[in-house]
């Protein structure tokens, strides 16, 4: 009803508003769009672009016109969210309860999925595209992991780490350095590369330690790029620029992945040869190398050292006048980042069978780090949300042809990487600027009868 | 009389070449209310904050117990069962009360009594057990204060310093701290307090400092002090202290 006779007196305001911002986008766009310098015969001529001007200013005037009168004025709200709620106090009784549901979840979905998938193919004949899904959902669980692993550092301890994926490249180099050059297995290099990289951590956290935000920031990105020249000038060690090739994949206990070989998957098993199984095996090996991160950051954060780490980041003096000593502390969170980001690296050569100086770019770290604040930093579950959005999302749009209609058959959106990047940090700073999942679960309550009184209380308190 | 538990002697501190506090000394005695009087600048927080070890005393010495502490870290000072409240409270925001209270068990000697230390801060600040699950950069400036002082006085200390926790509190809740460090020292804690509110601190402490430019310029019981006319006409009386002043009155009448 009321609408409707709203609908007349508010017609007349809107147009006049449409035409002022039609008129500014003309004025702005007339000598930008409106005209183009052609490198003709006769030297640069102008060639005026009437109808493109015309479409331009068309869609400012009709967009605004249209914002106007159903938008701004609407009524009506978005249903909220269900797992990010808005009000304070459903937040608070709800989001731990509903964070931990969605992460059981997730990880149940991530855990049958192959071979849900497996199933179907090869049972039901469906034909689903299983092997990129997997290589796919690889790439997702390892940036997943180093997420959870620059959470440490960055989320709990608030050290903003620029850095990053030196730590991987160290994990990745050493691993593909002692299997080419002693042939030594995954499951052998794998603790000594995390160790390595948790070393590098340490050596890297000393000189940092009277570092504060963008000073941290600026010596940590340095540093990833030392170790990055260092690689690539190293040739003797690290092949250089070459890199370095035919890394061994991770072997199912002692059973090769390969086509041929004495020892293979398929023919222990009886199997026709497929692909897929190695794929299977690698998600499988990240998916557990990923929990185990958020196991341990999660049981961290309920020890004294998680908490000390929570506590530097909210107040460094305060803390060191408790009695906590912060260099042990700053180091140890390092480190820990570290260990993981070594791991994941190793993982990575594993899986690529070849890397180079050029897989460990700045770029890496700063993706990564955009995973982790886009996530929320500190909230696990947000960090794995962020990376299946931002690299899984990502790499699935490459796939659509939607897209390719809109922007024309050459279209290919990795190369705008960045600028979907850049503008989900912007979308999420103005909608959530704590992160996709804000709310931190507090690790210590009383007994459960002082904690319901309390409650009440409080929201007496504060009503 | 009770022997000295804190002693500093020419303690010369400041930051980067300039030095702020010009050769300080003072002591506490074990059990007593000591309190520091000042103008803003005069190098109060500048002497607690050098206590631990930041900025580093360049001469003097502080001793606690007879053991030098002078060049310890900050940890190992706290370590030595020193708290401190420090200046602007300095509570974790984004923790829950009870994580707070937790965080300041770092240096407490006897672990199993937490439970204890805990109901006991609570009858000491009801409100802090009312809220002790909502995060703390949510409370109001008077329950950080307090949470601030329950924080360090969860590591069991044997001296709390106090920096200014008074700062920016309505009258009734600063009664309400002056109250609570006046129960706590009723218990045997010693404790050493620096204050703008000189009537409030003065009243209660057993002996007071003045400083003025990081030099004690006046020192005696807190009795003596408020007394004197130094002490009435740059602290008590004038301006910007009349409230006080008529506190004064008011408490000299209850
Ligand atoms: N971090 C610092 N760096 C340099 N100068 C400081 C610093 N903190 C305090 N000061 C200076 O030291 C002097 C004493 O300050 P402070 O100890 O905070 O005084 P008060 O606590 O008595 O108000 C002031 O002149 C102040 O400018
Ligand atoms: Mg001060």
């Amino acid at each position: 009803m009321e609408p409707a006779v709203r609908e007349k007196p508010r017609l007349l305001p809107a147009l006049w508003d449409a035409a002022i911002a039609a008129g500014i986008a003309f004025l702005l766009f007339c000598l930008v769009l409106g005209v183009r310098t052609v490198d003709g015969v006769y030297g640069l001529t102008l060639q005026p672009r009437p109808v493109l001007l015309a479409v331009v200013v068309g869609i400012v005037f009709f967009g605004r016109l249209a914002l106007n009168l159903f938008w701004w004025d609407r009524d009506w709200r978005f249903p909220p969210l269900p797992f990010f709620s808005r009000t304070a106090k459903d937040a608070k009784d709800r989001a731990p309860r509903d964070i931990y549901r969605v992460g059981l979840v997730l990880i149940g979905f991530a855990a049958v999925f192959p071979l849900l998938g497996l199933v179907l193919n090869k049972v039901f004949g469906a034909n689903l595209p299983l092997l990129y899904l997997i290589d796919l959902s690889i790439l997702v669980l390892t940036y997943v992991m180093l997420g959870w692993g620059l959470n440490i550092v960055v989320g709990l301890a608030g050290l903003l780490d620029l850095g990053y994926v030196a730590f991987y490249a160290v994990g990745a180099y050493t691993f593909a350095i002692l299997a080419t050059t002693f042939g030594w297995s995954f499951w052998m290099c794998l603790p000594l590369a995390g160790i390595l990289a948790a070393f590098w951590g340490i050596v890297l956290g000393f000189p940092v330690l009277r570092l504060r935000g963008d000073y941290l920031a600026i010596v940590t990105l340095a540093f990833g790029e030392i170790i990055r020249i260092v690689i690539q000038n190293w040739t003797e060690l690290t092949g250089g620029p070459n890199g370095i090739s035919n890394i061994p994949e991770p072997s199912f206990f002692g059973l090769e992945f390969a086509f041929r070989g004495d020892n293979t998957f398929h023919q222990f098993f009886g199997l026709p040869y497929d692909a897929i199984y190695g794929s299977i095996w690698l998600y499988y090996i990240i998916l557990v190398m990923a929990l185990i991160t958020n196991a341990v950051t999660l049981r961290l954060r309920r020890l004294p050292i998680g908490r000390a780490w929570e506590a530097l980041r909210e107040d460094e003096i305060a803390c060191r006048s408790l009695g906590m000593n912060t260099t042990t502390t700053k180091l140890s969170a390092f480190a820990t980042g570290a260990l993981f980001g070594g791991f994941a690296g190793s993982f990575f050569a594993a899986r690529q069978s070849f890397i180079s100086p050029e897989s460990f770019t700045f770029i890496e770290s700063a993706i990564i780090l955009s995973i982790v604040v886009l996530g929320g930093m500190g909230s696990q579950l947000g960090v794995a949300i962020a990376a299946v959005v931002m690299i899984g999302g990502f790499e699935a749009l490459r796939h659509t042809d939607s897209l390719q209609l809109v922007f024309g058959t050459g279209f290919d959106p990795t190369l705008y990487r960045m600028l979907f990047f850049g503008l989900a940090m912007v979308a999420i700073m103005v909608w959530r600027p704590r992160g996709l999942v804000s709310t931190r679960q507090p690790t210590v309550t009383l007994n459960k009868d002082a904690g319901s009184i309390s409650k009440d209380l409080v929201s007496e308190g504060s009503g | 009389m009770s022997k000295a538990l804190l002693e500093i002697s020419g303690l010369v501190a400041g930051y980067g070449h300039l030095p702020v506090l010009h050769g300080i000394d003072l002591s506490v005695k074990e059990g007593e209310i000591a309190a520091i009087i000042g103008a803003n600048g005069a190098g109060k927080t500048t002497l607690m904050m050098s206590i631990f070890g930041n900025p580093k005393p360049s001469a003097g010495r502080i001793l606690f117990e007879g053991r030098d502490i002078t060049d310890l870290p900050a940890h190992a000072v706290a370590l030595e069962r020193i708290a401190q409240s420090p200046e602007g409270r300095r509570i974790f925001p984004r923790m829950t009360v009870l994580e707070n209270l937790q965080m300041g068990t770092l240096i407490a000697p006897d672990k199993e009594r937490y439970e204890d230390d805990l109901g006991h801060v609570f009858e000491l600040f009801p409100v802090l057990a009312t809220r002790k699950d909502q995060r703390a950069g949510t409370l109001s400036g008077g329950e950080q204060q307090m949470l601030a002082i329950a924080r360090a006085l969860m590591g069991q200390p044997r001296l709390l310093l106090l920096d200014e926790p008074s700062l920016g509190l309505a009258p009734l809740i600063t009664r309400q701290i002056f109250a609570a460090i006046k129960a706590l020292n009723e218990e045997g804690l010693t404790v050493l307090l620096v204050e703008q509110n000189a009537y409030h601190a003065l009243k209660l402490a057993s002996c007071g400092y003045v400083m003025v430019n990081g030099r004690i310029t006046l020192s005696g019981s807190g009795t003596e002090l408020l007394e004197s006319d130094e002490v009435r006409r740059s602290y008590l009386e004038g301006g910007a202290s009349s409230p006080s002043a008529d506190e004064a009155k008011k408490g000299a009448k209850a």
